[in-house]
């Protein structure tokens, strides 16, 4: 028997789900988190109290690993009463997660467009959301595109931590695979490589995009 | 017709307008000079309601800027103002700017504001740079841009706030002959400038502020060549050398 006889086709494929799995994690996260980082980011912004009441948030969710964050958010749900599978509560944290970096990206973007651009915006007949919409907004998207396209990447790989709570994406399903097949080099290559190609594009597309938007 | 009653305005414990009275009708060209600080730029941008005051009344055409009933928005529609520093929105060509607010404020269409604005531009002379971004513009470009962008609204009243002063010397030129041109076609103008020969020549009036009070207010020649008080003769002599 060669070495890599515990290795078959349907192998294969059980990584495929994983990688499925890996991104149908990443863009459930992506989408809520970024939602919930832009309302997040412009309350921060617009008024001191909010962001004081919000800061304990903030900083434990930046502060605490985010494998703990999954653990323990998991064992609270499921003693309180109210388990969730493992993709929601993976959605859960990692939304939450991505939320709070969004909002200190979208933070930093609404800072950087010059009051006196927004104040001729008002003195101009348009309301605080008119002039959000067509002179804030677009300018702070300029600014925070790179960085929010450098969160996006980081959640993908980030959402492996999902595996502790049972769900299995990608690196969780080459760990079974290795523990079956004793064949960690080769599984890994393989999981590295759909990593890469999951992100890759994400980081050209951005590219592309920036490009356009620098105009 | 803009009237100003007894105005009164602090930043914190600064006391930066002490009781204005002002009234400007309809045509006139009003400047005002003074030191900076003297709150003159302050009291500008108080009457399209940019500054909240502490006592007295902004009137335009009898609608009280400061009442709460009042929508400073669609007031904002017919009060143009111009800023000392570049404020075109980066993000959009020239003719973007300048038809931006005709179409989000007043809901024109798209086609009928970009005709609106290559109008406009045409006139303070930026036919040639429709599509322009601000960042391929001069500093006296821009400032013509904005002027464009606040005519676009079809406003009553312009309002200029040191619109000169940040550009470089040979380009200060070609704005103040932007304001003339204004000025020749009967636009109400109220203009915060330290440029005292065009002061003196494109005004009917011109109010010499100092320490928050109008000290001196009169005739564009008058108060320029001969002033009646010592604090606006010093003042001149000052800024004339």
């Amino acid at each position: 028997m060669s070495a890599y006889s515990g290795l078959s086709w349907s192998d294969l494929l059980f990584l495929l789900d994983g990688a499925g799995k890996t991104i149908l994690l990443t863009a459930l996260a992506t989408l809520f988190g970024t939602v919930l980082g832009i309302a997040l980011g412009w309350l921060r912004d617009s008024s001191r109290l909010v962001g004081w009441i919000v800061a304990p948030y903030v900083d434990v969710t930046r502060s605490v690993p985010l494998i703990i964050q999954f653990v323990l958010f998991n064992s609270f749900i499921a003693i309180a009463g109210y388990p969730l599978n493992p993709l929601w509560s993976g959605t859960i944290v990692l939304s939450s997660y991505m939320g709070v970096f969004t909002s200190e990206v979208v933070q930093a973007g609404l800072q950087a467009v010059r009051p006196e651009l927004r104040r001729a915006g008002r003195s101009l007949g348009m309301g605080y959301w008119t002039e959000m919409r067509y002179v804030t907004a677009p300018l702070a998207l300029r600014v925070v595109f790179p960085s929010w396209i450098g969160l996006v990447i980081g959640l993908t790989k980030d959402s492996a931590l999902v595996g502790v709570i049972g769900y299995i994406e990608l690196l969780r399903a080459s760990q079974i695979l290795i523990n079956r097949t004793n064949e960690a080099i080769l599984i890994l290559l393989g999981a590295g490589l759909f990593y890469f190609i999951i992100c890759y594009p994400i980081s050209r597309y951005s590219q592309t995009l920036e490009r356009k938007l620098k105009q | 017709m803009i009237e100003i009653k007894n105005l009164q305005k602090s930043f914190g414990q600064h006391h930066v307008i002490k009781g204005i009275d002002l009234t400007i009708d309809k045509g006139e060209v009003l400047c005002l000079i003074g030191g900076s600080g003297s709150g003159k730029s302050t009291m500008l941008q108080c009457i399209n309601g940019l500054h909240s005051i502490d006592d007295g009344k902004v009137l335009v055409d009898e609608i009280d800027v400061f009442d709460k009933a009042t929508d400073l928005n669609k007031l904002r529609e017919k009060i143009g103002i111009v800023f000392q520093q570049y404020n075109a929105f980066p993000h959009l060509s020239a003719i973007e700017n300048v038809a931006l607010s005709p179409r989000v404020v007043k809901g024109m269409k798209r086609k009928d504001t970009l005709d609106l604005a290559a109008k406009h531009l045409e006139h303070v002379g930026l036919g040639d740079k429709l599509n322009h971004y601000p960042s391929q513009l001069s500093g006296g470009q821009q400032q013509r841009l904005a002027i464009a962008r606040a005519l676009a609204m079809e406003p009553e009243y312009m309002l200029f706030d040191e619109v000169t002063s940040a550009l470089d010397p040979e380009l200060v030129g070609e704005v103040l002959d932007t304001m003339r041109m204004l000025k020749d076609e009967g636009m109400t103008m109220i203009i915060v400038t330290h440029e005292i020969p065009f002061a003196r020549e494109a005004s009917d009036r011109v109010a010499f502020f100092d320490q928050g009070k109008i000290c001196e207010i009169g005739d564009a020649r008058q108060v320029i060549n001969d002033p009646r008080e010592l604090r606006t003769r010093q003042f001149l002599e000052r800024v004339l050398h």
